[in-house]
């Protein structure tokens, strides 16, 4: 069945189509024609990614090569796809939500002019295509591609608004953050290419694995990779130390930052450490650096967005939370559960955020969720599928949060029981700022002005469908990973990866400590839940002070990067450019100028600037070599 | 006959191009001109790549050992292709640019790229150094009688630099045919010497000093901004884009092969260097105001990295090396259009005054932006594969500081991106001033040069293959005669 995959090509090609015609046709075409042809591309890989999905799930999973992208000596490093479970998976995720984010874009947008229009388009078919592109490279390199495509355009779209500086500066604190990561991708690519001799997943996982004899690829070997793959995956994923991009990144306009916390860019990282699960498994040592920084950004995050006040900085922040989740997850040999949060996370993050852009849009561009409240009345539905959203991340049954965050809990609980405390304080946290920002955001009385007041709206429908079906997502979504202890045969999700997550052999709990764990977790959910009622239902303006101060400044970390790290390089480049440059080295070059310039005056051979006489030194001075060369052969 | 033809119609039609005194006529024919070697050079790679056509020997101060003898070899063929892309890429791109006494201005180029060609293909070392003077003495020409204020301090210099440069090379080639025994200045007989270890090591830097100045490698670079900034830019984009590329073809070609030992010896003093100079360029480049000054140090940066690539001594650099030695020039003659453009039409070249662009001219923005992230590597940009090979090379290498080079050239891909970001945020983005409010966009032949470059940039980075394939046997070739003198030399 080869033959039948060979076209998954199509997958990211169809919005590379769609990248190219809007952006080279943005001052031509109308904006109805650019969102057909933007929605269109990525309708049609939806398709093709459900028959892919067919395909696999039929057992037809496999690799594809088209040709090679470079060969040199003993490296080849085909451009190839991968099309199996995860990928598969993936692709749904991607092309799924993605769709829906380009459905509701067309009436968010609506109000740019056309070539803006176009290039907004443009830029979120192409960030489609980068996100297709890394689930689908069938090795390291074809990921990077998509890996840098993703900075790319995350890049492009944050500073979207270009005439906003403030937004160029959060553009360009994402690329280069991620550049960071990206070098130590690099690096691992490289150290795998010394090691292996080639970069595909089957044979560098062949070769780990010991299937196939090789001149090493050695215990500390794999540690390295992974470590250097995961610094990679803090980059785009978002965790310490490198997380502090993504907040920022909310300057893009708001499906953009749906697009980036859900569908796309930030699962990168889950996504690259799944495939790579072989390899983490075999080393102990990275899979505790893993778990141990995804715990402590959940924790830095969650604590972070209990103070913040704009509705889209809340958002992010808790998508750096739930990323730290993920980590945990993957970190404690959960890679199943990872994937599943992500897929469940996709539905409901993009449903609040695309929630929050319907709420951004009827308050006239205000994001400050102290000039809110009392907007249910206004935006029913808006209103009912954010409460969904904000259920199902918080993790209340039967939503599709819970099962996803119940097998991470699960699971550090049977790995570290601190761990398992702090990551079920953490999800208090999360249930207790999501309420916070739904109250606020809803409940009480509108603080904002009156001219907001009166032009309260609900969305039009291209925005509220796609809240509806994400929102039905968010609820149903949960069910194919059901824990057996419920259904047996439940947990699909589990059955339908092993071919490439292999399953775990589990630290088996007890069917009573585990009913335990759901009922304590989901009872301190709700009593987090209650407790923001009681303390958001009406709401009154107040200062931030003493620790809240901290976070709400979001521990100076910020600052802190500036101090150390930005401008001390800052003062090095000018040391370097005013003082080494300028006097060290064209100090001593200029002096060696005026010698041979004093020379040529006493002489009066030549006068600077008259470049002829220049050659004739030239000439004179080989005619001299010449003959003293002459003279040395005799 | 390929390679003579490669040499002769530019030195044939420059020589005439200095009887023609009306502007227009002198630019066109230099644009056809151009044209038609480019042609010749595509046929080289395609059409007639026997190897009789590709190389050919006359005699020539035949009493002083040397031969005039000229091959196209792998490397040359990519080096060739780049010289008669970029030619009329230059003069399309710069087709609006007035010079006073225009014929003598384009003669003087199309003699620079004579000398260029003969560079690339010349398989004599003293046939070598006359193209290296030759593609050389125009230059000083075109900067001193063409370019900015400063342009006479600064062609003092820039001379002061090459002519040391040239003087040391010279001696070394002079030094190297009198220890061959017929005493013949033939690559061949290069190639088959045997020098002591000793001899090797400090021949060797007569020969790196000078091909290190030529890059230009940290320290030997104080020239090349002040030049770069003042000479006309179709000069400056001969200058970083192409004769760049005769230093580190003189390391591969004259320096790697025959002075194995010495190579390998000093290696890692060459990569510290030369990686430093990655480091502490892209610092100073973040400091920029002035664009050109900011692009010349990137590419003191990029050429640092091409630089370390070849002393990796292993495939992957090197081919990575030869693939970039085009992308470099293609990419970097992309920027100086755009820059030329800025600089024409706004008289300033400072990023502080300038911002807001995009709105104006979003066509230009587009360019300049592609262009921009093809220098800082993208992938699927060209280059990606390049710089790809070329840190898979350092890594690989056999130096025992593999990891630490690694890292710092590594540092450059950040520092890279830094600067480069904040010259597209401060040119492009923002709000519109008084000196870009009247903006214009593009015109016809800046669309046309800019829009091959990035087609170029973008096949080439999606098949690299193309070119690599052109580079396969040589490099190896390179890497094979260098095993094979170690193991003599043992």
């Amino acid at each position: 069945m080869q033959n039948a995959l060979q076209i998954v090509y199509l997958i990211p090609l169809l919005p590379f189509i769609g990248f190219l015609i809007n952006g080279l046709g943005r001052n031509h075409l109308s904006k109805s024609m650019i969102s057909l042809v933007g929605c269109g591309t990525i309708f049609a890989s939806l398709v093709l990614s459900v028959w892919a999905f067919i395909q696999v799930k039929n057992g037809n999973a496999g690799t594809v090569t088209y040709f090679n992208f470079i060969s040199v000596g003993d490296l080849t490093i085909p451009f190839a796809f991968q099309v199996d479970q995860l990928s598969a998976i993936f692709l749904l995720i991607i092309t799924g939500v993605g769709f829906l984010i380009h459905v509701y874009s067309t009436a968010y947008m609506h109000s740019e002019n056309s070539p803006h229009f176009g290039r907004y388009f443009s830029f979120l078919n192409l960030f489609v295509f980068s996100m297709l592109l890394l689930v689908m490279g069938a090795n390291y390199v074809i990921m990077f591609i998509g890996w840098e495509g993703v900075g790319l355009c995350s890049y492009l779209l944050i500073g979207y608004w270009f005439r906003k500086q403030e937004y160029n500066q959060a553009a360009n604190k994402a690329f280069v953050m991620n550049r960071i990561g990206d070098l130590a991708f690099l690096i691992a690519i490289f150290w795998i290419i010394s090691r292996v001799g080639g970069v595909n997943f089957a044979d560098v996982f062949a070769v780990a694995k010991g299937e196939v004899l090789h001149r090493g690829f050695s215990e500390t070997d794999i540690t390295v990779v992974t470590l250097l793959l995961f610094i990679g995956a803090t980059g785009k994923s978002a965790q310490i130390p490198l997380y502090t991009w993504l907040p920022d990144a909310m300057a893009g306009p708001t499906p953009v930052s749906a697009l980036i916390h859900a569908a796309t860019m930030v699962t990168a990282g889950i996504y690259m450490i799944a495939r790579s699960n072989i390899l983490y498994s075999m080393s102990p040592v990275a899979m505790n650096v893993v778990a141990i920084v995804g715990l402590a950004t959940a924790l830095l995050a969650a604590t972070i967005a209990l103070k913040q006040n704009d509705i889209k900085k809340v958002l992010a922040y808790s998508t750096v939370s739930q990323l730290g989740f993920m980590f945990l997850a993957l970190g404690t040999g959960a890679y199943v559960a990872a994937v599943f949060h992500v897929m469940t996370h996709a539905f409901f993050k993009a449903l609040l955020f695309l929630g929050s852009g319907s709420v951004i849009h009827a308050m006239g561009g205000e994001q400050d969720i102290r000039n809110m409240g009392g907007l249910s009345r206004k935006l029913k539905i808006t209103y009912i599928t954010f409460l969904v959203g904000c259920i199902a991340i918080a993790g209340i049954p039967p939503l599709s949060g819970f099962f996803s965050k119940d097998a991470i809990l699960l699971s550090a609980f049977t790995h570290n029981k601190i761990m398992y405390g702090i990551a079920l304080f953490t999800a208090m946290l999360t249930a207790f700022y999501m309420f916070r920002l739904l109250f606020l955001t809803f409940s009480g009385k509108f603080r904002g002005s009156q001219e907001q007041e009166h032009h309260l709206h609900e969305s039009p429908a291209a925005m509220t469908i796609p809240l509806i079906i994400l929102a039905v997502l968010s609820i149903i979504g949960g069910f194919v990973g059901i824990p057996e202890i419920f259904v047996h045969g439940g947990d699909k999700l589990t059955a339908f990866l092993s071919p490439v997550i292999p399953q775990q052999p589990a630290h088996i709990v007890s069917h009573s400590t585990e009913y335990f764990l759901m009922a304590l977790s989901t009872g301190l959910m709700i009593a987090m839940i209650i407790f923001a009622w009681i303390k958001f239902r009406n709401y009154r303006r107040s200062e931030a002070a003493g620790f809240g101060k901290v976070l709400e400044n979001k521990w100076y970390v910020d600052e802190l990067f500036e101090k150390i790290i930005v401008q001390p390089l800052h003062k090095l480049g000018g040391f370097l450019k005013s003082t080494i440059e300028n006097s060290v080295i064209d100090g001593l070059v200029n002096g060696v100028g005026k010698v041979v310039n004093y020379g040529s005056r006493q002489f009066r051979l030549l006068q600077s600037g008259q470049v002829g006489n220049y050659v004739l030194l030239m000439v004179a001075s080989m005619v001299l070599i010449f003959a003293i060369q002459f003279f040395l052969r005799k | 006959m390929i390679p003579v033809l490669l040499i002769l119609i530019p030195l044939l039609t420059g020589l005439v191009t200095f009887f023609i005194k009306d502007e227009k006529m002198a630019r066109a024919w230099s644009l056809i001109t151009s044209v038609g070697t480019l042609a010749v050079s595509v046929a080289g790679i395609t059409v007639f790549k026997d190897p009789g056509n590709l190389q050919r020997q006359y005699e020539w101060m035949q009493q002083l050992g040397s031969s005039f003898s000229v091959k196209i070899d792998g490397m040359g063929q990519v080096l060739c292709l780049l010289t008669a892309i970029a030619y009329p890429l230059i003069f399309i791109g710069t087709w609006k640019t007035q010079y006073k006494k225009a014929g003598n201005f384009f003669a003087l180029m199309l003699l620079a790229q004579a000398g260029l060609m003969g560079v690339f293909v010349a398989m004599d070392a003293l046939l070598f150094y006359f193209f290296w003077e030759l593609a050389l003495i125009p230059m000083y020409f075109l900067c001193s009688q063409w370019g900015g204020e400063k342009r006479i301090r600064v062609t003092f210099k820039f001379f002061i630099y090459t002519f040391l440069g040239s003087v040391l090379m010279l001696i070394g080639i002079i030094y190297l045919q009198s220890q061959t025994p017929d005493h013949s200045f033939s690559i061949k007989s290069f190639y088959e010497l045997e020098l002591s270890n000793e001899t090797q090591s400090w021949i060797f830097w007569l020969f790196f000093v000078a091909f290190a100045i030529k890059m230009p490698v940290f320290p030997f670079h104080t020239w090349q901004p002040d030049t770069y900034e003042q000479s006309p830019t179709a000069t400056t984009m001969v200058l970083s884009g192409i004769m760049v590329k005769m230093g580190l073809l003189g390391v591969l070609r004259w320096l790697f092969p025959v002075l194995p030992a010495a190579a390998y010896g000093w290696g890692n003093v060459v990569m510290t260097l030369s990686v430093a100079g990655i480091v502490y360029a892209s610092l100073i480049a973040i400091r920029q105001d002035d664009i050109k000054r900011l692009v010349a140090y990137s590419s003191i940066a990029h050429i640092g990295l091409m630089c370390a690539a070849i002393f990796s001594e292993n495939k992957s650099g090197m081919q990575g090396v030869m693939l970039q030695m085009f992308n470099h020039g293609i990419n970097i003659i992309g920027l100086w259009i755009i820059v030329e453009i800025i600089e024409r039409r706004f008289g300033t070249r400072k990023m502080s005054e300038l911002g807001g662009l995009a709105q104006k001219a979003p066509a230009m923005a587009v360019f300049f932006v592609i262009i921009a992230l093809a220098n800082i590597a993208l992938p699927l940009t060209n280059a990606f594969p390049g710089e790809f090979l070329m840190f898979n090379g350092i890594l690989n290498s056999r130096s025992s500081f593999y990891l630490l080079f690694t890292i710092f050239a590594g540092l450059g891909i950040i520092l890279g991106a830094v600067y480069t970001l904040n010259m597209i945020r401060k040119i492009f983005y923002g709000e519109v001033n008084a000196v870009t409010g009247a903006a214009m966009d593009l015109q016809w032949n800046e669309k046309i040069a800019l829009g091959i470059i990035v087609a170029l940039i973008f096949c080439i980075g999606v098949y690299p293959q193309v070119l690599l394939n052109m580079t396969d046997e040589i490099s190896q070739a390179i890497i094979n005669k260098r095993h094979v003198l170690e193991a003599i030399s043992k």
